[in-house]
């Protein structure tokens, strides 16, 4: 299932069967002197190893707040978070994270962007590079090595960040809308990258998009969210083959079912209540 | 797919740019010499350059060592305004309770004029170097503190939450992230500083002092010897600049990545 069985070792045996991430009935508020917004209310979800899961709702709905609560950096007001069986009380350092905005260092070219994450981890410099360089050329980046991030297009810094979130072999990837301010084309091939990845590192992926064809395409499964308060409103399970071509997906019929659906139930929570 | 860098100012750019600022300083020029030249203004009040260059040759030895002596205060008195300014920063940007307590108060103290206290140092430290140090330090401090707590207050929160997530200790934090991010903002505090210094170190020779160019221009002053005035004013005036163009190397060594963004002339930057 998992091929990074070295760092799986410490996280305790998990058989497949077992989820790698396991939120139970969470509720998430965040008050302030004025108001109190409730982000999430009564989340469940369960995600095996291996999977793929996206997340899809409209802005605002706490999607990404269900990542960062994975992530150890927003705390549970009610209800439990597990990651590799454990329960997540602070920060987890056994993910990759790639954020909405690309987050590199201005002041380091890509290679060395890349390897902050060995360096903040203390990872054996020797092993870390050459994983750096088998990644740079797994995203297409090779030649732009010492480039710093303003000389880069926005899917170049959105790759730059992938293979640092990917660089210590984490067993559980986060992603937080990635793409999203990637044009259209860029996307699409961005995609395709994605599930490419996917495929090869047998990574288990959460991913928060707002767009659906990006949302069908790359989930095993997609987790719709109603707007604030967010609700998890239906999880669709389309049944498309993991390995997925670009336009031959998008003319599946069963991609056009899931994505319907999708859309209506997106639609259906932007109605007036 | 990748922007192409800003082209680098080459020497060609450099005059491009650069002829402007010299026409106007060149014309300022011409205009001091026409007045002294036609004797508009009494020779007492404004020499002529060549009696301020005649000076400047007779008296080098002499001028040269108070310039030496202000200097060093100078960069001393910047030095120490750049390490401790920088330590209050992190001090009030990693602690709330110091951040209440201390940063009202450095804000305030910013009000007293500072030149104001000088007889009071002079009075503590007597008539050496330390009481220009010292004034040279409290006027410099202020813009070394503004601008490192805004540039380590500037960092992307999303990098501190990804820095969590690759489980660094705050001391990585700072090393790799917080500190080279503020390094802009906190250069082109130290330019401001820089000039600032020199004010310092001269307004403390006027109140007390036997050696640097503080002390020269009241001798001169007392002597009604104009061109030896406009001579020690010229040398305060490069001192800054010299000082100024130093920083602006140091800001190209610390932060090419920032200085690669802009466009156009070292100088024009402040």
């Amino acid at each position: 299932m998992t091929a990074t069985a070295e760092q799986g070792a410490a996280t305790g045996p998990a058989p497949a069967a077992e989820p790698i991430i396991e939120v139970s009935h969470v509720t998430c508020r965040f008050t302030s002197r004025r108001s109190e917004t409730v982000a999430l209310e009564d989340v469940s979800l369960a995600v095996r190893p291996g999977e793929f899961v996206t997340v899809a709702g409209p802005s605002g709905c706490g999607k990404s707040t269900l990542l960062k609560l994975v992530a150890g950096l927003v705390p549970a007001t009610e209800g439990d978070v597990r990651l590799y069986g454990r329960p997540v009380t602070g920060p987890q350092r056994e993910i990759g994270f790639a954020f909405q905005r690309s987050a590199l260092l201005e002041w380091r070219g890509v290679r060395r962007n890349i390897l902050l994450q060995a360096e903040m981890r203390g990872m054996d410099r020797r092993r870390a590079e050459e994983r750096a360089d088998r990644l740079i050329e797994l995203t297409g980046l090779t030649g732009f090595e010492k480039a710093l991030p303003h000389e880069l297009s926005g899917g170049m810094q959105q790759r730059v960040a992938l293979c640092r979130a990917l660089l210590h072999e984490p067993r559980v990837l986060l992603m937080d809308e990635p793409f999203g301010a990637l044009d259209a084309l860029t996307r699409e091939q961005m995609n395709t990258e994605m599930n490419r990845i996917w495929r090869e590192t047998g990574t288990t992926v959460v991913l928060v998009t707002h767009s659906v064809p990006e949302a069908v395409y790359l989930g095993s499964r997609i987790v719709v969210m109603s707007p604030r308060p967010g609700r998890i409103v239906e999880i669709l399970e389309p049944g498309l083959p993991e390995h997925r071509e670009y336009g031959p997906t998008l003319a599946d019929p069963r991609f056009a079912a899931a994505a319907a659906r999708l859309r209506d139930l997106l639609g259906a929570s932007h109605a007036p209540e | 797919m990748v922007t192409s860098r800003e082209a680098r100012p080459t020497a060609v750019a450099l005059l491009a740019e650069g002829w402007r600022p010299v026409a106007v300083l060149l014309a300022l020029f011409a205009v001091w010499w026409f007045v002294a030249w036609r004797e508009l203004v009494p020779a007492y009040l404004v020499p002529s350059p060549g009696a301020v260059a005649e000076t400047m040759a007779a008296d080098w030895a002499m001028l040269l060592e108070h310039t030496w002596v202000t200097t060093l205060e100078t960069i001393v008195g910047f030095a120490l305004a750049a390490v401790i300014g920088v330590a209050a920063a992190v001090l009030l940007v990693y602690s709330r309770t110091a951040e209440r307590s201390l940063y009202p108060l450095i804000l305030f103290a910013q009000v007293i004029p500072k030149i104001a206290i000088a007889p009071i140092l002079v009075v503590w430290f007597g008539f050496g170097m330390t009481p220009k140090i010292v004034l040279a330090v409290l006027i410099a401090f202020f813009p070394v503190v503004v601008s490192a707590v805004a540039g380590l207050r500037s960092v992307d929160p999303e990098l501190l939450e990804l820095s969590a997530t690759m489980g660094a200790s705050r001391w990585k934090t700072f090393r790799k992230i917080r500190f080279p991010g503020a390094l802009p903002q906190l250069v082109s505090g130290l330019k401001v500083a820089v000039t600032l210094a020199v004010v310092g170190a001269v307004v403390g020779e006027f109140v007390g002092a036997d050696r640097g160019l503080g002390y020269v221009l009241l001798l001169a002053s007392g002597n009604l010897d104009a061109p030896l005035l406009f001579a020690d004013l010229l040398l305060m005036s490069l001192i800054g600049v010299v000082l100024f163009v130093l920083v602006e190397v140091l800001e190209r060594l610390l932060v090419p990545w920032h200085a690669s963004r802009r466009t156009g002339l070292a100088l024009a930057t402040v």
